[in-house]
């Protein structure tokens, strides 16, 4: 008994998915079409068809990096909700450097690209880790707040001073062709970036398995006495962890910029940061799963829109769908079965906080 | 600067001030009650857009403001029961749930307001409440015009920060609800019951907040919009740790943020150079300084966040 309980726990993503689903055929009828067809369409358009899996991959890149930057932090108890505004800077950062360094010879070009990118999502990441480390400032408002900070600055640079000359709609130049990600797959968009995002997950689980790095962060968050105790400083894996969370994030805006849209967009990233948070609860918090479940909402997205065009049915019931998706896995923590890697993460915030307090001692927030 | 400084210009600015601050005051005033009783209302933002869209669907139907006004506190209800539920009941992370709450709440309302609204989403004109000026009052100079010609949802606004303030601070019940966001072992052997409390706190604050979405649609747009909300709600979060917990900490702390908003759009208008995205980014700015500058050690109910269990400790 006590195994058959033990596996349906562990699928309890999976169940999350399907009871999300099966009230979502609910919405699909009241929408007034037939929900059996309509998933039908969605499923096979998103993972079964050249094109439409392409499109899966596109939208699983940004998915899955902004998924990398909830799950890190998370691991030493530290939410992470600011992966929207990481998005925008990285994306800001890199197309800065791509539109304004000449003279470089492309790879290097996209190295350097990509550095920037990076760098701009981690130094937006760094606010919050600073106040919340040596401030005790509650990362999770701060984070929030900043996103709106970072989409109202980036629609400012490109209808101001990025503004491509004559454009209708917010937009920066076109970034030079040398600097296009290659494609994955033969005539399609899908680009190198969800490689790299695989890679990363790949090297955050081994990080989280054998690494060092993985040790003390886990070490700070489940008994930040101990870990201060043995020498690390609290403080440092905070900030570290956020930069590089906020690194990844970055990353996902760089990639939209150099794989699929060649310009920096106003309000390009139509919330794959919020997304990101799907993705990493969706996978239980471990980088392994993340790709899948990033697959998985990235089907979803694409699927939609085939869903629409061969249904009339509007894509917004896939965000009612995806929002339906983390309500249930919410409520599947409700069920205990030993401690879940969730749930320590989270108990490991409340320690955090105490270990701050007892060193800093003065605010709390 | 001299626009800003005649009498007509200071009235406009400050009723200005007061109608930006009306959402954020419901929904800081929600996160004060739920807060107080321990729970962390980081849905507060859904709570608005829930009650935006129920006010909209209400007024919607039976074609008047009230209904829109029932039918939006109910909806916020529904999503603050969700916290109750899962972190109340369950004992599920609070902070997970209020993500999870947001998260659904934006997704079910923009799919369906494309069913109920259609194409008319955004022609839409609803019902909605119109200023009247309570006699006598409304013609003292400055303070008459800023606080007594406003309309309906202002006037509740005020009598519940009110009623909040008399019911933690003047009754039994509050008193019970400080202690439970205090130490609710002890409320428990006292002979009350946590769980109950924290369930009153969480769907009052669901209604509460629900009344900030329902001044969006039925006092200022008329119609319902995706993401109406804004960050609001968060910008309100920050609003009740700068108010220290408290409902009238909480009221000054809005008041001071609508002030920012409404001087930001006085002077894009007078500084049309200055591009308005700057303009739009100071609220969000605004709070966050006003967390980082704050002076003195605030201090939050101290088993927000955690949910009690009889059998622990």
């Amino acid at each position: 008994m006590d195994s058959v309980y033990r596996v349906m726990f562990h699928l309890r993503s999976v169940w999350a998915i399907l009871l999300a689903l099966a009230v979502g055929s609910i919405l699909i009828l009241a929408a007034g079409s037939n929900p059996i067809e309509a998933y039908a369409t969605l499923f096979k358009g998103a993972f079964f068809d050249y094109w439409g899996f392409a499109a899966t991959l596109v939208k699983m890149c940004p998915l899955l990096l902004a998924g990398l930057a909830v799950v890190l932090p998370l691991r030493a108890g530290l939410f992470n909700i600011g992966a929207e505004g990481q998005i925008y800077i990285g994306a800001l950062f890199a197309t800065i450097v791509a539109l304004y360094v000449p003279g470089l010879p492309g790879p290097l070009h996209i190295v350097l690209c990509t550095l920037a990118g990076a760098l701009g999502g981690a130094l937006w990441a760094l606010i919050p880790a600073l106040l919340k480390a040596y401030q005790r400032i509650n990362e999770i408002i701060v984070t929030l707040l900043l996103n709106f900070v970072a989409l109202h600055f980036v629609s400012f640079v490109v209808s101001g001073p990025m503004m491509e000359k004559g454009a209708p709609y917010p937009y920066s130049p076109e970034i030079p062709d040398t600097l296009f990600l290659p494609h994955l797959l033969a005539r399609t968009d899908a680009h190198y970036g969800v490689l790299v995002g695989v890679v990363i997950a790949l090297s955050l689980y081994v990080v989280f398995q054998r690494g060092v790095f993985g040790f003390t962060l886990a070490t700070v968050g489940r008994n930040p006495n101990a870990a201060r105790y043995a020498g690390m400083s609290v403080e440092r894996h905070i900030i570290l962890s956020f930069m590089i969370a906020g690194a990844f994030a970055g990353l996902a805006g760089t990639f939209e910029v150099l794989g699929h849209r060649y310009r920096l967009f106003h309000a390009f990233s139509q919330g794959y940061g919020y997304d990101g948070i799907v993705v990493a609860f969706l996978a239980g918090l471990n980088p392994l799963f993340a790709i899948f479940s990033a697959l998985f909402i990235g089907g979803l997205r694409s699927g939609a829109n085939m869903m629409q065009r061969a249904m009339g049915i509007e894509t917004t019931v896939v965000e009612a769908i995806q929002g339906l998706v983390i309500l249930f896995v919410a409520a599947s923590l409700a069920f205990r079965y030993r401690a879940t890697a969730i749930g320590r993460a989270i108990a490991r915030r409340q320690e955090v906080e105490e270990a701050l307090d007892g060193q800093t001692g003065d605010r709390k927030t | 600067m001299d626009a800003l400084l005649n009498p007509q210009a200071i009235v406009e600015v400050l009723s200005s001030s007061l109608r930006l601050s009306v959402p954020l005051v419901f929904a800081a005033l929600a996160g004060v009650l739920s807060e107080r009783s321990g729970v962390f209302n980081i849905a507060l933002e859904g709570k608005i857009l829930a009650g935006a869209f129920g006010a909209a669907v209400g007024a919607f139907f039976m074609d008047d403001p009230y209904s829109g006004l029932v039918v939006g506190m109910l909806f916020g209800m529904m999503a603050g029961s969700i916290l109750a539920v899962l972190g109340v009941t369950f004992g599920v992370n609070q902070i997970v749930t209020g993500i999870a709450i947001n998260i659904f709440v934006l997704g079910i309302t923009a799919f369906l307001s494309r069913i109920v609204f259609g194409a008319q989403a955004n022609t839409l004109k609803l019902p909605g409440f119109k200023a009247f000026e309570i006699p006598w009052l409304s013609s003292i100079p400055i303070i008459g015009p800023v606080l007594f010609s406003q309309d309906l949802l202002v006037y509740v606004m005020f009598a519940s920060v009110a009623l909040v303030f008399l019911f933690l601070y003047r009754t039994t019940w509050g008193l019970a609800v400080r202690a439970v966001g205090e130490n609710p072992a002890a409320v428990d052997s006292a002979g009350l019951s946590v769980p109950a409390l924290r369930y009153g706190c969480v769907m009052a604050a669901g209604a509460i907040a629900a009344l900030g979405g329902c001044y969006l649609v039925l006092s200022q747009v008329f119609l319902f919009s995706e993401h109406m909300s804004a960050g609001k709600g968060f910008i309100a979060l920050a609003a009740v740790i700068l108010g220290r917990w408290s409902p009238v900490g909480a009221l000054l702390a809005c008041l001071l943020f609508g002030f920012f908003d409404a001087l930001q759009l006085r002077l894009q208008f007078n500084y049309p150079d200055v591009p308005h995205q700057f303009f739009l980014m100071l609220p969000y700015l605004i709070s966050i300084l006003a967390l980082v500058g704050l002076v003195g050690k605030p201090r939050p109910p101290a088993s927000v966040g955690r949910h009690y269990r009889r059998e622990a400790k």
